[in-house]
């Protein structure tokens, strides 16, 4: 599935090509090329910005910019975690990251658990209904959402400034939901038969059988969830409107007007730190998710 | 219809098998139960936040709401509104020029570059990793950052062309270079998933196809035409749709770098939308727009859905 195999597969061009010597020569030039333009487009402005950072107000003016601080000075980074009050926001964006992940995973295991082995009445209608919630592009529902949050029916509750008001539309995930079902269904029934002969009730079957063996799947839910969550904007924007609970995005796009840009560069630093690192460490996980997607069957 | 879908009883019976009607029916309705308690919480989730919301929607286009009084209807109103609000056309004409801009843009390079990046033996995790990076950041960090470097005076890229004593460009700043650079971000930001999607495409494509083009006498522009673009049609047919949908959504690069400016020449539709509902509290009228959105882009949805469904 993944691009793991690394069996020299036979490419656009041969090996024999490549190893002639004018396919040498042209190999390693193409290859430089690729090299500084992917380091000049990607890594420079990430290292800009850690360097930008550094520098002081009156520097990052100058107008042949200096490509290092002149007196790199990281106190900036300091300054700008207080000016910005950036450690509740760091809290409130776990928060929300966190609860929206617990939440989907609670709404949406057991709901494909049912879809896929409990197989009940109607049981493909509640599947169609919420897979044609796909269709809808996210900004569609902007609006109704907005003004359901502001008034839940039957709880009759304003879930406004509350990371409810993210948590909870999030677990309406359909995508979700497909992506367990598709893959509960290839788990043999006769495993689940034996566990029940063994006395085992539907939540013990899911939690030691099916959950153990799924947990590609979860990590691939689990990344999805909490990366959807750091980065988004326009819902947080909308529904955390007091300052106290916001999420890192809202509150940097809030300070970003009247911030020292030296300290503004260092909070987007800080801000970029955490998915980053945790990019680096499930590197695996998340790019095999990518192709885990819509686009692979 | 409900027993076809029970059909296949995998209730092996137990031990020793009840037989009687009675107690089957017992059995099969306490199953049921038992799976609609598996499914209530997503029920009712999606009944509350999609399901509902989308009736809602709907109703909203033709209603005029204020929140103290019961909401009015009022016909076609809030889509005379629409139409007589000069910016609908020109949010339309920016949204169609941000996702043209960003297909030929957006949709060339990453596959160009999964191409090339295929053939290359070394560095691999390097490429991988750094085109995906930017994936990871923010948005709001990633518009921010890219605000600065688009800083006519001192800003990164005005410093580089007058490094190459190139002429500068005015960036953001300028109607006729505005909406470019919206675009250019939103590739940076964007195109390391599709460059990876496409990268794991090229891989699964047989080696013997290209080894029969190459003694056919087909040379690499041929091979490339015949052999990599037909195994990727299917791969590049359904991002090219994801992309379209995701594009003309646009809202976040034009909300914080240009706030629709200059001369509205980066309003989008659904930075119009985010004015109708939340600048102008003009819910009605707001929803008419997501309902024509909606009407075009569930079209390009409904038609990737399909695709994907069918192929899986």
């Amino acid at each position: 599935m993944t691009v793991r195999k690394e069996r020299p597969n036979r490419t656009l061009l041969s090996p024999w090509t490549l190893e002639k010597r004018s396919g040498r020569i042209g190999y390693w030039l193409v290859f430089g090329v690729v090299f500084l333009l992917f380091t000049a487009a990607f890594v420079t402005p990430l290292v800009w910005m850690l360097l930008g950072a550094m520098k002081s107000p009156a520097e990052l003016a100058q107008m042949p910019p200096t490509i290092l601080p002149e007196s790199p000075d990281v106190g900036a980074y300091r300054e700008a975690w207080d000016f910005m009050e950036l450690a509740g926001y760091f809290r409130n964006t776990v928060v929300v990251a966190a609860g929206a992940w617990l939440v989907q995973l609670a709404v949406c295991v057991p709901a494909a658990y049912a879809l896929s082995k409990l197989r009940p009445v109607l049981g493909k209608w509640v599947l169609g209904l919420m897979l044609a919630t796909l269709m809808l592009p996210a900004s569609a529902l902007l609006v109704p959402t907005y003004l359901t949050i502001t008034d839940v029916p039957l709880l009759d509750v304003n879930l406004i400034n509350s990371p409810a008001a993210i948590w909870l539309p999030a677990a309406a995930n359909a995508f979700n939901i497909y992506l367990l079902k598709r893959f509960f269904d290839q788990i043999p029934t006769e495993l689940l038969d034996a566990a029940r002969i063994d006395g085992a009730g539907n939540v013990t079957t899911l939690v030691r059988i099916v959950l153990p063996l799924s947990r590609p799947i979860l990590a691939v839910v689990s990344i999805f969830a909490v990366v959807a969550a750091w980065k988004d904007f326009i819902w947080p924007l909308l529904v955390l409107q007091d300052p106290g609970i916001q999420t890192l995005s809202v509150a940097l796009q809030r300070y970003e007007e009247f911030t020292p840009i030296n300290l503004m560069i260092a909070g987007l630093v800080l801000a970029s730190i955490p998915m980053v690192v945790a990019f680096l460490i499930f590197q695996r996980q998340i790019l095999a998710g990518l192709t885990a997607g819509g686009i692979k069957g | 219809m409900s027993t076809t879908v029970l059909a296949p009883p995998r209730d092996t019976g137990g031990p020793p098998a009840p037989a009687d009607r009675v107690g089957r029916l017992r059995r099969k309705v306490l199953d049921n139960l038992t799976a609609y308690g598996f499914l209530c919480a997503a029920l009712v989730v999606f009944a509350l936040f999609s399901w509902y919301p989308i009736v809602r929607g709907v109703l909203l286009s033709f209603q005029q709401v204020n929140f103290i009084t019961d909401p009015e209807w009022v016909g076609w109103q809030n889509f005379q509104t629409l139409f007589a609000d000069p910016l609908f056309g020109i949010a339309w004409r920016n949204t169609l020029l941000f996702t043209g801009l960003a297909l030929v843009i957006g949709f060339a390079i990453p596959f160009a570059v999964a191409v090339v990046l295929n053939e290359l033996r070394h560095a691999k995790p390097y490429f991988r990793i750094v085109v995906y990076l930017p994936v990871m950041l923010p948005p709001v960090v990633v518009a921010i950052l890219w605000k600065w470097f688009y800083d006519p005076g001192p800003g990164l890229f005005n410093s580089a062309l007058r490094l190459f004593g190139l002429p500068e460009l005015s960036w953001l700043d300028d109607t006729g270079t505005s909406m470019i650079s919206l675009v250019i971000v939103a590739t940076w930001a964007s195109m390391g998933s599709a460059t990876l999607i496409y990268l794991a495409a090229l891989a699964t494509i047989p080696g013997e196809l290209y080894e029969a083009a190459e003694l056919d006498g087909a040379n690499v522009w041929q091979r490339l035409r015949h052999v990599t673009i037909p195994q990727t049609r299917f791969v590049l047919l359904v991002m090219m749709l994801m992309q379209i949908v995701a594009t003309m959504q646009v809202f976040t690069e034009p909300y914080i770098m240009t706030g629709g400016g200059p001369e509205d020449s980066t309003v989008t539709l659904l930075l119009l939308l985010y004015r109708y509902a939340f600048v102008y509290n003009d819910f009605g009228t707001a929803s008419a727009l997501s309902l024509l959105l909606f009407v075009v882009l569930g079209a390009f949805s409904a038609l990737y859905l399909r695709l994907t469904r069918t192929r899986s």
